[in-house]
């Protein structure tokens, strides 16, 4: 509690307490924990002196933003149709089967969330995903075995 | 290959004169620069299609002493990555052309509103806007450049959602006018033009207003970069000479069994084939056959594509991305979607489709923005010439 508390004083520090530090605050806790909680929002709140039912408005307007726990890696695959056309489809079970989780879903061991998405502007090189921030492109069912593997081989050097 | 169209190298040419071309253009008076940007011709490359000069030239005339530009990189209209290029490969040309605009208008501030599916791109902008805040000092101009990341929000590409999601709101576009000319970012008078229309402004500083103008057609001046994707054996980003038809885009750049074009996302316009030679690429103006804007995205469908499976997939995608404000988008997308299941499905009768065409109709009407009025563009123009793909 105070932890976080103390975090998201350090975000307001830094972006400033006017209304238009909500959305670049909001965007620091998501990528420190891959959630937005109800404390973050009403300490937001508090900080930025707005309501809290701003907060959540603003929150949950957004796809990249959450107010639900996801994994460590948030894999975004690209459902748009230059992708379908493109081989998305094979692609998606191939993580489906590897993960063994379905699109909106979190493996149990926290690492990975798989969602679906829409254009992320690889068009000319899909199919296409975000892993976290990282875009891979040209996938093909072999290679997001490999990228999987990487970033599993990541998680464990940590 | 290219053999049809003129392919130019301006936008993307690699040119370290950034400093030299700014101080020549500075050394102008703000009357003469704005009028070599109407002179060119340039319009905005952003899809709308409005007078880059004429916009700069409203702000001007505010008296406002706190002002706003602001670089819309939001880039998500399906089909569209050329943006992304620009800003990785020629960001200075970008900057440039902002800061040109704030002495114009008297700014001190401008932002990059960048979609968060870039957010790779951050790293590489920061080194670049420090020697760019290096290069405002030298200069003598008080111009500070920032970046703002957008949260994933396709409608935060429209300017007046983008201004609310600056502020921290929901990014629900507002009601115009007001234009953001005089009540933009906080109310304020903002600039708010694309990555490719700023990175344009750069090339007619330096080459002036002429060598643009000759290039293009009436109303559609200079060279415009173009998203290439879909049934295509050479994808990619390329910079072309404006006002070229379909026929000749295809015969470049198609498989040799191009049944549609996409032109301009899932916003845009679907045109068959008996279409291509007719239709012009270019902003709507006097001109025989059909034109038709485009922010650039090229997406091209071979035989072997269901045109179906296309429209649904555009429908989902209006109906995620739907900010829900207003009743006729956020009711109308889902209602257009179910429509085309349910005859698709048997379970309407094909004459359901005209019902459909109707309600696409209302919403370019009714719709509060942008997103919700051009739904009808791409629905009426796939329904219309694929509905047998529609009904079987
Ligand atoms: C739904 C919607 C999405 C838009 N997305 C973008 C975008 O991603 N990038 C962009 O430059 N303009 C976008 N626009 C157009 C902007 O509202 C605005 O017209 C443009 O940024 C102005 O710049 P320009 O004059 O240089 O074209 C969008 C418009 C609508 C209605
Ligand atoms: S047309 Fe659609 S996107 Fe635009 S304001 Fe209405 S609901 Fe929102
Ligand atoms: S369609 Fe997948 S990246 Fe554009």
């Amino acid at each position: 509690m105070t932890r976080i508390q103390y975090s998201v004083t350090d975000m307001a520090n830094k972006h400033g307490r006017s209304r238009e530090a909500l959305l670049p605050i909001l965007q620091d806790i998501y990528q420190a924990k891959h959630v937005i909680s109800d404390e973050d929002m009403v300490n937001v709140a508090r900080e930025l002196d707005i309501s809290a039912a701003h907060v959540y408005g603003t929150a949950t307007f957004y796809s990249f933003l959450e107010t639900q726990q996801s994994g460590k890696y948030i894999i975004r695959l690209c459902k748009t149709i230059t992708c379908m056309m493109h081989g998305k489809n094979p692609v998606l079970q191939e993580l489906e089967r590897i993960l063994k989780i379905k699109p909106g879903q979190t493996t149990p061991d926290g690492l990975f969330t798989l969602k679906e998405t829409n254009c992320l502007g690889q068009c000319h090189k899909g199919p296409a995903m975000l892993v976290n921030d990282n875009p891979h492109t040209q996938l093909t069912p072999e290679s997001v075995r490999e990228i999987i593997d990487s970033y599993r081989r990541e998680a464990l050097s940590y | 290959m290219i053999k049809n169209l003129k392919r130019l190298d301006l936008i993307f040419k690699n040119e370290q004169d950034t400093e030299a071309i700014l101080e020549k253009t500075l050394a102008r008076s703000n009357e003469e620069i704005v009028n070599d940007l109407i002179d060119s011709g340039l319009k905005g490359r952003g899809g709308a299609g409005f007078p880059t000069g004429l916009k700069w030239r409203l702000a001007a005339d505010d008296p406002a002493d706190e002002k706003y530009i602001i670089c819309n990189a939001d880039e998500g209209e399906p089909g569209t990555f050329k943006d992304r290029e620009i800003l990785s490969s020629v960001p200075n040309k970008v900057l440039a052309g902002m800061a040109v605009c704030a002495r114009i208008i008297g700014s001190k501030q401008g932002f990059i509103y960048l979609r968060n599916e870039y957010k790779f791109l951050v790293p590489g902008l920061e080194i670049v806007i420090s020697e760019f805040h290096e290069l405002m000092d030298r200069l003598n101009l008080e111009f500070r450049v920032a970046i703002f990341m957008g949260s994933g929000a396709y409608i935060c590409g429209e300017e007046s959602a983008l201004f609310e999601s600056m502020e921290g709101k929901r990014g629900e576009p507002r009601n115009k006018p007001p234009y953001p000319t005089n009540f933009g970012y906080k109310g304020k008078p903002t600039v708010i033009n694309n990555v490719e229309t700023l990175a344009h402004t750069y090339s007619i500083f330096k080459y002036g207003p002429d060598k643009f103008r000759d290039l293009g057609i009436k109303d559609s001046r200079g060279s415009k970069v173009f998203s290439v994707s879909g049934d295509t054996p050479i994808p990619g980003i390329y910079e072309l000479e404006f006002g070229m038809t379909l026929q000749k885009f295809v015969d470049d750049f198609g498989d040799g069994d191009s049944k549609a074009v996409q032109v301009g996302g899932a916003s845009g316009f679907c045109v068959p084939r008996k279409k291509f030679e007719k239709t012009i690429i270019g902003y709507q103006g006097k001109l025989t056959g059909v034109s038709l804007p485009t922010g650039g995205s090229m997406m091209i469908f071979n035989s072997s594509r269901s045109m179906y499976n296309v429209l649904r997939n555009y429908l989902d995608f209006f109906v995620e991305e739907s900010c829900g404000q207003c009743t006729p988008c956020r009711v109308g997308t889902q209602q257009l979607l179910l429509g085309i299941e349910a005859v698709k499905r048997g379970e309407k009768p094909s004459g359901y489709l005209d019902k459909l065409l109707e309600l696409a109709e209302t919403m370019r009407l009714t719709a509060k923005c942008g997103l919700g009025q051009s739904v009808a563009n791409s629905f009426s123009s796939i329904v219309e010439n694929f509905r047998e793909e529609m009904i079987y």
